[in-house]
């Protein structure tokens, strides 16, 4: 069974035993770690820069990987949705289905000292980063376990040990962080780079050139990814951007035009994108990718586009989809392995739901940690010595 | 823009000198550690009793009547021994601006993670000379002169301390840093909230700012008012060459974000300052004159105005007791509720506008937590409500003057 070579996530009744029982040709081919190469859909286009190959470099075991977090991602994306529904999540969730190549693709191509940091739709980047589902959750329903200590909030997932900066609010404020991120790596002379991610809408920000323009200068390595989903909120692309193309708004900058709904080709734009940026500075990535879900919940999604069109991208484009296809037509998996994978995953994130939810919210003592960090152990007291009203721990 | 700033700097140092005078003699009791005492941790005590530690000066230092909070103890044992007064080895005299530099430097030699961003501070030295010198001794990445874009490099700052580097990030004046509002606001003050402790920003922000000589409104900003209500910064003004580097240091060591404020007028005041290591308490108000009738509460440039009609105000009987507050947030209430519960009467002197001045912030803190010892209302002189004129004759009177803090204290005292 395939299922016994999924290395973490086997149930334990699909236990190996029942291979003999089936046809004696042993497929072992999922997990097999010898390189298949497979051509992109659409080429890249590149700015001031040469593109990198068509040909991806990848493997059985990574395209099913692929297939496994995608899949999870989606399939947590569809429960915060639901999550939502039912109040249990509030406040404003910004989901990320649709857009999960970036995520995986991304991380096939870097390790856990290249730092990430994002805007507010981060719940798929935090689990690509090595996030667990249940402190995703957690997080989003406002309990003490959650990766922020319920304190954050949807907007605002970090994890530190896996160089994952967040979780940023307002819009485009994250790119200068991303870029004195990149100029702490040169600093301490990390061989490492910053990806540092925002929107189409978050384009148009002056902190983005500004930050650009001191990356540029003093040759940071920073490779500031667009995630074009062609509407900043309501406003589509063409309403809101004299130059749609993203990436070569750089100008003295250079950039790549990805196909943001193909992992593997997001992961070899990563890939050429950190070598450049760790010998020549930064780069501009466009990933062209799209979301299915309005910028949040409170927001249908339908007033500025139609269903024709979400429905159309996601027959054609899903990126899921896309490594199905893969999957199946390199005989890496059968249908009904993917569909049982699936169905385990989808238990998986509901355990995690339930989990979640069974976790308690924060004292409220709460309210007032985490506000200063303990420095010297100076304590400030009332006058009187009795009424603690500034305790600087 | 850069220019005008740098001669208004030096005009005002001649305009100043009346106040060089007064500092060095009649600040008494400065808050000092016992620095050799302890290794790492050069905090700094609440006033020793009564010893005369204070530099340069003569027989003018009166003894605290009360003792103030010591947090440690190993700096309490030196207290005791007040009568033994250890004369302090010489001092050097300095400028305010260098003395912040000599602290800046001081700790970019102590920690390879401090590092300087800012509009000309590296090869042009600083337009308030506050880095002067520094460039050429560490170098392009550790002084970095930044393109024109305080959004882009206070969110650059703030990015590399989530890291673990200590950015010192200048602006060349208080009131460019509005543009990087959001920066300090979200990133630098909520970072470690939001993050559930995981990151910490330990940026310090400084800048002059405050009303020079004719300036103009926009760069006769007073930011504090602004940023207090920012949960998760600290906030200190320095107002002397002594706190000064004092504060630096201890803004940089802090591993809270610090926002540093200096004054334009400020940077050319001379004092001697001991030769010895030594930081400033963060949360700590400095009491500049003891006294029993009022209490003035002061920072900044302002505490120069209080002393200067303190002299006034001993001329014609009164004993003001002058508290330099240092700590714009959070405030030092310890210090403060003893000056209360000795005088029974505040009034509280600073440069901020009259509405959400931190003034206000304090009038309503000591209104709240020392109702019970007032007998007088608290009063607060701050700057008028108004865009600051370029007239001469009009800027003086946006700001306080010693006349009027007489005044003050008089009718308070009826």
């Amino acid at each position: 069974m395939a299922l016994s070579r999924l290395s973490s996530r086997s149930n334990t009744f699909l236990k190996p035993a029942i291979t003999a029982l089936h046809s004696p040709i042993r497929r072992h081919v999922s997990t097999d770690t010898s390189p298949i190469t497979i051509e992109t859909a659409v080429p890249f286009t590149s700015h001031l820069c040469e593109s990198p190959s068509r040909s991806v470099e990848s493997s059985s075991e990574e395209i099913l990987a692929f297939f496994r977090d995608m899949a999870r991602m989606r399939r947590m994306e569809i429960a915060a949705d639901c999550l939502y529904k039912a109040k249990l999540i509030r406040g404003f969730c910004h989901l990320y289905d649709g857009q999960e190549a970036l995520a995986v693709g991304m991380e096939a191509a870097i390790t856990k000292k290249d730092a990430i940091i994002t805007s507010y739709r981060d719940h798929c980047t935090f689990i690509g980063r090595g996030g667990k589902l249940v402190d995703a959750f957690s997080e989003l329903m406002g309990r003490k376990t959650g990766c922020s200590n319920g304190k954050g909030g949807s907007m605002h997932f970090y994890k530190k040990d896996a160089s994952f900066y967040g979780g940023h609010g307002i819009v485009g404020a994250q790119i200068p962080l991303g870029c004195g991120l990149a100029f702490a790596q040169k600093y301490n002379k990390d061989e490492a780079v910053t990806f540092v991610l925002y929107g189409d809408g978050a384009a148009n920000q002056g902190q983005l050139f500004e930050a650009l323009n001191i990356a540029a200068l003093w040759d940071l390595p920073a490779i500031l990814v667009c995630e074009n989903n062609h509407y900043g909120m309501g406003t589509a692309t063409w309403r809101s951007a004299k130059s749609p193309a993203y990436f070569k708004r750089g100008d003295y900058v250079p950039g790549l035009k990805v196909d943001g709904m193909d992992a593997l080709a997001v992961k070899q734009a990563c890939k050429f994108a950190k070598e450049h940026a760790l010998k020549n500075g930064p780069i501009i990535l466009e990933m062209d990718t799209y979301r299915y879900h309005g910028h949040s919940m409170s927001d249908p999604g339908s007033t500025y586009r139609t269903r024709d069109e979400i429905s159309g991208v996601r027959e054609v484009r899903d990126p899921i989809e896309r490594v199905r296809k893969l999957l199946l037509s390199h005989d890496i998996a059968t249908e009904k392995e993917l569909k049982d994978m699936e169905k385990e995953i989808r238990k998986e994130v509901d355990d995690a739901v339930a989990q979640a939810k069974e976790s308690p919210v924060p004292d409220s003592s709460e309210l007032f940690t985490n506000m200063y960090v303990k420095d010297c152990g100076v304590e400030s007291f009332g006058a009187d010595r009795k009424a603690l009203k500034v305790t600087l721990p | 823009m850069s220019a005008i700033l740098q001669g208004a700097g030096a005009g005002a140092a001649a305009a100043l000198s009346p106040f060089n005078s007064i500092d060095s003699n009649k600040l008494v009791a400065h808050s000092r550690s016992s620095l050799s005492v302890r290794s790492k941790r050069y905090i700094v005590a609440g006033s020793d009793e009564g010893t005369n530690k204070s530099f340069g000066s003569s027989s003018l230092i009166a003894r605290r009547s009360q003792p103030l909070m010591i947090p440690n103890a190993v700096a309490a044992t030196k207290a005791d021994t007040a009568s033994s007064s250890t004369p302090s080895k010489s001092g050097h005299e300095l400028l305010l601006f260098e003395a912040l530099q000599e602290g800046l430097e001081e700790e970019m030699d102590r920690d390879p993670h401090v590092c300087v961003m800012g509009e000309d501070v590296g090869h042009y030295g600083g337009s308030y000379k506050v880095t002067k010198g520094l460039a050429d001794k560490f170098g392009d990445l550790r002084v970095l002169d930044t393109p024109i874009c305080e959004n882009a490099f206070t969110g650059m700052g703030i990015g590399a301390a989530m890291t673990g580097l200590r950015p010192v990030i200048e602006g060349m004046n208080m009131g460019f840093l509005l543009l990087a509002f959001n920066q300090i606001s979200n990133n630098c003050g909520m970072l470690h909230y939001t993050s559930g402790g995981q990151f910490t920003i330990p940026v310090v922000i400084r800048g002059p700012g405050g009303v020079g000589r004719q300036l103009g409104a926009e760069h006769s900003q007073r930011l504090e008012s602004y940023f207090q209500s920012i949960p998760g910064i600290q906030m200190v003004a320095c107002s002397t060459p002594y706190n000064a580097k004092g504060l630096m240091k201890a803004a940089i060591r802090s591993e809270n974000p610090v926002i540093l404020f200096e004054h334009v007028l400020l940077y050319n005041l001379k004092e001697s300052i001991p030769d010895e290591e030594y930081i400033c308490n963060l949360e700590e108000a400095e009491m500049v004159r003891p006294g029993e009738h009022i209490t003035i509460l002061t920072y900044s440039r302002m505490r120069y105005h209080a002393m200067q009609a303190a002299k006034t105000l001993v001329n014609k009987g009164y004993d003001p007791e002058v508290i330099d507050i240092r700590s714009l947030k959070p405030f030092d209430l310890h210090t403060i509720g003893n000056s209360v519960k000795k005088t029974h009467r505040v009034l509280i002197v600073e440069e901020c506008m009259r509405t959400g001045g931190i003034g206000a912030s304090l009038t309503a803190a000591i209104n709240e937590n020392f109702h019970d010892y007032l007998d007088a209302p608290v009063m607060c002189l701050s700057s008028q409500d108004v865009p600051t004129p370029y007239a001469g004759t009009l800027e003086e009177w946006t700001v306080v003057q010693p006349a009027q803090i007489v005044t003050a204290v008089e009718q308070l005292c009826q």
